[in-house]
């Protein structure tokens, strides 16, 4: 019997490059459930948003689809402004953020995909640039450049992050606001602007994230679907609100998921986060480095 | 079981024939098929409300439990097809079987999830569905991603066509939901989980046995959402993965019982027979999409503007106690003010750690 060694380091190679792309999807989920404690399970219909808009771009105008992804940040983090603002008028500050704080975000996330449908159909887009098509190849070792680079983009704004997180003085703020509102009072600092920010710039990473998607595959409104799973999954066995336990994670669960889907075929990968997350939340629900 | 459970009982089953007799004498068979999904609705909004709204734990995995109840009867067909006679298992005995699958699978889940915070167990309930996708779609004896054929006999004894035989069904069904969420509501079940949505934590330390209310919560609604999806494959004829594990169900669900009222039984059925028989029309009238888009824009007004629904609506504009114990009588009402009372007195307030902004640093 051959097992097939090349087959193995494929997958695992194939499984860190996703993984890496996989922490750029979750760390927007990381900051608004990690840290802000705001369920936001809109967040993939907020990244498929962002995978349109640069299909819409790059359709029309032929610019680089990650380009057009940063370009749009402001709108992105405006837009999660905005929401944040609702959903604290709404339900945080009348203490209902629960039941009906989760179903607003429920209801948001079917909005936005329903409309898709109605505007796109249900056809599968795709985008155009220079780096969707050539393979590297190292030995027996290909890395398609089409996972590579929203891998590295990935890393880069998770590192961006997690220095804005921890040396500046917003960045400190909002990991602040998550442990003690009152203390963050007292430093003459509005928790609830702070929280504004952070839950901006978590929407703003849909942006990146849904660029980075439309890139590796082509992409139909309900393709979120499966990231919801995925990327709490991520968040959660990364341990809540840590950025360097997001990246473990995500690498983590896309190397079980290659190898999922090497050995036992594509069709099963969905179920594997899934598996994960329950594991997890069995066993040790802190996560791998998680704080609480 | 209280003495004023057996004329409710009485007057629901009485209701429900009338509607029967009523499609009968209209004789078109539309109103059957769009009655046998209001009715569908009235079930699963019921079921959803016993856990999310008496408890306040959200459950985004209808169509999990629906679809699971939906391909245990595929199931079944796929076992008795080759046989010499078909369909020899009778439906309300599926009812039954996808009825103890979702159940079982129900408290599982919150088994798994419900120590820990609420938030866990609607994220795995959401990943709920999706799982059980890729099950169905990886297993070919129920039809796998090409889905499944039903064929349904074209008619059934005295009743006529078969259609009409399954909106008989799903009626009673939706009667037994609506009884069974009365009772709850008004038994000391149902005061238990309403300390657990007013506050867990609280309710803990006077004495609560929270996790097995919770589990007897998510195993009752499951079941309910399980025994509606059983009969399903015999309405639609051909059943496929993605549409049956759809959000369109959990939506739906949701947005029934939030727009009708969460805190009483009332709720999901005023919200279904509304937004349904909505649905109904937009669907005719205009297209599918459409009526989801509203559905889920419908669902995002009712939580911001009237977060108590309509019953919530009703009950400012008659201007008399809390929302919370609408559609109850006074006699409950005290009865739940005891149980708050003692909780609040038992559980000191610094225990509580979501109180972020009036607690101290640890």
């Amino acid at each position: 019997m051959i097992f097939s060694f090349d087959l193995l380091v494929n997958a695992i190679v194939s499984g860190i490059l996703i993984g890496g792309f996989y922490a750029a999807v979750t760390c927007g989920v990381s900051l608004s459930f990690g840290i802000l404690d705001i369920v936001n399970i809109a967040q993939p219909a907020f990244i498929i948003l962002g995978s349109y808009i640069a299909y819409t771009l790059n359709a029309s105008f032929g610019l680089d689809p990650i380009l057009i992804s940063i370009i749009v940040l402001p709108a992105f983090y405006l837009l999660g402004a905005v929401i944040y603002q609702i959903y604290y008028l709404a339900f945080e500050r009348r203490g209902q953020e629960s039941l009906r704080g989760l179903a607003f975000f429920f209801g948001l996330l079917f909005i936005t995909e329903v409309t898709l449908v109605l505007y796109f159909g249900v056809d599968y887009r795709y985008v155009q640039a220079a780096y969707i098509g050539p393979t590297w190849h190292f030995g027996w070792v290909d890395v398609p450049l089409r996972i590579l680079v929203p891998c590295l983009v990935s890393l880069l704004l998770i590192a961006v992050l997690q220095l804005v997180l921890t040396r500046s003085f917003i960045g400190r703020a909002i990991m602040a606001v998550a442990q003690d509102q009152l203390a963050l009072r007292l430093m003459a600092v509005n928790p609830v602007r702070i929280k504004r920010i952070a839950f901006g710039i978590s929407i703003a990473t849909a942006s990146l994230a849904g660029a980075f998607l439309i890139v590796i595959q082509p992409v139909e409104p309900s393709v979120g679907r499966e990231y919801i799973g995925r990327v709490f999954a991520i968040c959660v066995l990364g341990g809540m609100g840590s950025l360097p336990g997001t990246v473990i994670a995500a690498m983590l669960i896309g190397i079980v998921e290659s190898l999922t889907a090497t050995f036992y075929g594509p069709s099963w990968a969905p179920a594997v986060s899934f598996g994960i997350l329950l594991l997890t939340l069995a066993v040790r629900p802190a996560g791998l480095l998680g704080r609480r | 079981m209280s003495v004023r459970s057996i004329p409710f009982l009485l007057v629901t089953l009485a209701i429900g024939a009338a509607v029967f007799a009523g499609a009968m004498l209209l004789g078109n068979d539309y109103y059957f098929f769009a009655g046998y999904v209001v009715a569908q609705y009235i079930v699963l909004s019921s079921a959803w409300n016993i856990l999310g709204g008496y408890c306040g734990y959200v459950n985004f995995g209808t169509a999990g439990f629906f679809g699971l109840g939906a391909y245990s009867t595929v199931a079944v067909y796929q076992l008795v097809e080759g046989n010499e006679f078909p369909h020899v298992v009778p439906i309300p005995l599926l009812i039954l079987l996808g009825g103890l699958i979702s159940g079982v699978v129900g408290f599982g889940m919150g088994y798994l999830t419900l120590r820990l915070r609420g938030a866990f167990f609607a994220i795995a309930t959401l990943a709920l569905a999706v799982v059980l996708e890729t099950l169905v779609v990886n297993w070919d004896f129920v039809g796998g991603s090409r889905g499944a054929y039903i064929v349904r006999p074209e008619t059934i004894g005295p009743i006529g066509s078969y259609v009409r035989y399954l909106f008989l069904l799903m009626l009673v069904l939706a009667v037994a939901a609506l009884n069974v969420a009365r009772l709850i509501e008004r038994s000391r079940l149902g005061y238990g989980f309403a300390t657990i949505r007013d506050d867990e934590l609280a309710a803990e330390a006077a004495g609560v046995p929270t996790l097995r209310l919770k589990l007897v919560a998510t195993t009752i609604s499951g079941a309910l959402m399980g025994m509606a999806g059983a009969p399903f494959p015999y309405y639609i004829g051909y059943l496929q993965p993605s549409s049956t594990f759809g959000f369109d169900y959990a939506v739906n669900a949701i947005a029934m019982s939030l727009i009708g009222g969460t805190s009483s039984w009332v709720g999901p059925l005023i919200g279904t027979l509304l937004l349904g028989s909505l649905q109904q029309l937009i669907t005719v009238t205009i297209s599918s999409a459409v009526n989801l888009l509203l559905v889920g824009a419908l669902l995002v007004v009712f939580v911001i503007v009237a977060p108590n629904g309509i019953l919530g609506l009703v009950h400012k504009y008659l201007q008399r106690k809390p929302d919370e114990f609408v559609g109850r009588r006074r006699i409950d009402l005290d009865a739940a003010a005891a149980a708050a009372a003692t909780a609040a007195t038992a559980a000191p307030p610094a225990a509580k750690p979501g109180s972020a902004p009036g607690s101290p640093p640890p």
